[in-house]
């Protein structure tokens, strides 16, 4: 086969349909498609992956027996644990803290730092990392944080907002806390030294998200999960709270009922450690990696749901199982970055979203689900996207609009890393639209929490992604990092109070998941499945046809 | 319409299935070849370092992390045949070229300092008492030239020098703190480190909290919004979805 000839990163046949974008671009700059009805929601939503049939099925066991769950995640509670914990000594714990945290994303790092500032002693936390400390889906939130902090805005109007974008199915009172905590969060960064983006008095520049009804986004250029987290984690690190990276946890530890401890693995060694803790934090994060209906995402190399499968075998209830968040734009071109993430920001600041004939097809900034939908259907169903040469498909997103309306030199000020990852593949995002598609980006459920992340279970409490709620079954943008810092802080604090109050470690043992393994039996799970994966497995066919295991 | 909905979701997954899991053999169209610690693979031409390395057969327990160039995990140092030069890229964004002899560093050992930012001033007394060893910057380059995010590490340092708190932060904004700047360094500094506190110091001292938020806080501290929550947690799902649609919404 001839090779493909590029023109400024694009092949030639895209490239003459770049140019039909380019002829329209002046005749959409003051043209808004108007946003939807309800009904007209409900319609475009039949092609979203959530409710296209197919893809999911009845949860058999466990606290949330006969709920709906994707079938990948369905597939990792129905699996067996990776030890049966003959294995293992548990009479000699390796730590023994009063507070474990279990990841170190924005959610685990912000819970470490208000537990000691609360008053736990910092000798008595443990953080662990699957990776390395940071190595997270925060440190890729792109777009900003939603804060309802400007006069014509309130907690309340930020309440509504993301009821309404979450179909109403969110949990009030969490949700409550995510909205009135969320300006304590903000001067909380200001406090640590966050570099947030700033008018020219001085005030937040804040930007409209899709799904709000007043400009609440506060950013740090593109790289806002990035620096909210450099900034905590770096105050976590001043305050010399220990923690150790490489080291997943495993299995969770009980004593029957309490969460008392984990198992820690050393991939590198192959060696395990066990930890022994009054209280633990979970802040896992979400299922990115686990593809659902066979999508790119936009998530990290571990996000593998380990936190929903571990808890879950422990007895935490789930909500919102049945719902995915696919993000409306996650790259479709070049094949090198297929599924990652264009942010939202992108629209906010006035990219359209067109198809094949140059046309602006729907409101820029539809709740995510909606607009997603939307993408799919004028590529599946309409016809009218746009084909790439390993056969994806996708609509434009017409950035130079952003130059267009905001002056020369926004894109490169305002979305530098977006602009880099482009141009390393020799895309000029200034000039030319991106092709984008759906991509899997947000566990929507998760595990069911009170306002400050205690679970059903005793001595667990969550925070993050892999809590379930508070953003019911879609969460708006600029919620997400939020979650993160409010409930991680929140439990934090919630665990400083409870540790004040209860001494006492619990005995370490498998017992719970003795019992999970005969409801398994019982349920007739007959499979060669174990879970938590810890990680997905991209390696060659060719390569995995020819291994052995011989040491 | 279910039959037609399911059957796009099948087109879908099927479209995607290179990216999801793993390109088909029969589909390559052309073969490049590259060397990891050494060794020879030959890998699908157009592939990321890091799907390269899968391709091979690799399955990263350490060194991959978001893999979309805001981490810094998976920092890897090559050369390409018959080049004398020691080249530095992001495994996750970088194209495998022919004849890369490659390697990854997982982890840099720099040190970092233990300071309380309540306690500091946006000077140059922050680095004299933190870093004073940022003074031993010889001005060559190197660390400019490694990073991956095409940040003038060089600048910044000799801001810092100066005590340009400000430029220091922004110059270094774009830091993913993967610490090739620290590892080509031939003076020993760890950069990325004072960079961090450069931001910090910036952010905290040199951009005050808007009085917008600070009032918003007192309010909530006085309990302004309560009734409305209140009231909304109250309200039914019937009449919460009447408000929602009829609520104004202010212009982007």
């Amino acid at each position: 086969m001839a090779e493909l000839k590029f023109i400024g990163g694009y092949p030639e046949d895209m490239r003459k349909l770049i140019e039909v974008v380019n002829k329209t671009r002046m005749q959409r700059k003051d043209y808004i498609p108007e946003a939807m009805t309800m009904q007209e929601r409900d319609d475009v939503l039949q092609v979203h992956p959530d409710y296209a049939p197919g893809g999911k099925r009845a949860i058999r066991l466990g606290p949330n027996k006969d709920d709906m769950a994707p079938n990948e995640v369905a597939d990792l509670l129905e699996a067996y644990p990776l030890l049966d914990g003959s294995e293992l000594d548990l009479t000699k714990p390796d730590y023994v803290v009063d507070l474990l945290i279990i990841g170190g994303g924005l959610a685990g790092t912000s819970a470490a730092v208000w537990a000691h500032e609360k008053g736990v002693d910092r000798e008595k936390i443990l953080l662990v990392n699957k990776l390395r400390h940071g190595d997270a889906n925060s440190i890729m939130a792109e777009g900003g944080t939603q804060s309802a902090d400007r006069e014509n805005d309130s907690p309340a109007r930020h309440f509504l907002d993301a009821m309404g974008g979450g179909h109403f199915t969110n949990k009030p009172d969490v949700l409550r806390a995510l909205v009135s905590d969320a300006p304590l969060i903000m001067k909380w960064l200001c406090d640590l030294g966050a570099m947030i983006d700033r008018e020219e008095d001085g005030c937040f520049v804040e930007k409209a998200g899709g799904g709000t009804s007043r400009r609440r986004m506060h950013a740090c250029a593109d790289y806002t999960g990035l620096e909210e987290l450099r900034v905590i984690r770096d105050e976590f690190k001043s305050r010399q709270i220990p923690y150790v990276e490489y080291y997943p946890v495993i299995e969770l530890l009980t004593d029957g009922n309490r969460i008392t401890g984990a198992v820690l693995y050393n991939m590198e060694t192959g060696e395990y450690k066990i930890v022994q803790a009054k209280a633990t934090i979970l802040a896992t994060g979400g299922f990115g990696r686990l593809h659902i209906r066979g999508f790119p995402t936009t998530n990290h190399y571990g996000a593998t749901a380990d936190g929903i499968v571990l808890a879950y075998r422990a007895g935490a209830k789930l909500r919102d199982t049945d719902t995915v968040q696919y993000h409306p734009t996650g790259a479709a071109y070049p094949q090198q970055i297929i599924g990652l993430l264009l942010t939202e920001k992108l629209r906010s600041m006035g990219a359209q979203p067109v198809n094949r004939d140059g046309e602006a097809f729907v409101f820029p900034l539809e709740p995510r689900d909606v607009e997603a939908a939307s993408f799919i259907r004028e590529c599946y169903v309409r016809d009218k996207g746009v084909v790439t040469p390993t056969g994806m498909r996708g609509v434009w997103l017409d950035t130079p609009l952003i130059e267009v309306k905001n002056g020369a030199g926004t894109i490169e000020k305002s979305f530098p890393g977006m602009f880099r990852m482009f141009q390393r593949f020799d895309i000029d995002m200034r000039k030319d639209p991106v092709l984008v598609f759906p991509t899997l980006h947000y566990q929507n459920g998760g595990i069911e929490t009170d306002p400050w992340g205690k679970t059903n279970l005793d001595g667990l409490w969550v925070a993050g992604e892999v809590s379930g709620g508070v953003h019911g079954k879609n969460r708006l943008m600029g919620n997400s990092t939020l979650d993160c810092m409010v409930f991680g802080r929140r439990s934090g604090i919630s665990v400083a109070q409870y540790l004040a109050t209860n001494s006492t470690h619990g005995k370490l043992t498998f017992d719970h998941t003795k019992k999970y393994t005969a409801l398994l039996k019982e349920a007739g799970v007959v499979t060669k499945r174990k879970a938590p994966i810890l990680l997905p497995d991209y390696r060659g066919k060719a390569v995995l046809a020819r291994m052995i295991d011989v040491f | 319409m279910p039959d037609r909905d399911s059957n796009i979701m099948s087109k879908i997954a099927e479209s995607n299935k290179s990216v999801v899991s793993g390109i088909d053999e029969k589909d390559i169209q052309h073969w490049i070849t590259i060397s990891i610690l050494g060794r020879k693979y030959k890998v699908p031409a157009g592939l990321t370092i890091m799907q390269a390395m899968e391709f091979a057969g690799y399955r990263f327990i350490r060194s991959c992390g978001c893999r979309a160039g805001f981490c810094g995990a998976c920092t890897t140092l090559y050369r390409i045949e018959g080049d004398y030069r020691l080249q530095t890229a992001m495994a996750c964004q970088t194209r495998a070229e022919h004849g890369m002899y490659l390697t990854q560093i997982p982890f840099t050992p720099a040190e970092r300092a233990v300071y309380d930012l309540n306690k500091l001033t946006p000077t140059i007394e922050a680095f004299l008492t933190h870093y004073p060893e940022i003074l031993r910057c010889l001005g060559c380059n190197a660390c400019t030239k490694a990073c991956p995010q095409d940040i003038d590490v060089m600048e910044y340092i000799a801001a810092g020098k100066r005590g340009d708190i400000t430029l220091m932060a922004e110059l270094s904004f774009d830091c993913i703190q993967c610490g090739l700047c620290a590892v080509r360094c031939p003076a020993e500094l760890a950069q990325y480190n004072y960079a961090q506190l450069a931001r910090r110091l910036h952010g905290k001292y040199e951009t005050p909290t808007p009085d917008h938020l600070l009032n918003r806080i007192k309010e909530i501290e006085g309990g302004t919004f309560e009734k409305a929550l209140d009231e909304l947690i109250e309200t039914s799902t019937e009449e919460l979805r009447k408000q929602y649609t009829s609520r104004d919404i202010e212009q982007a």
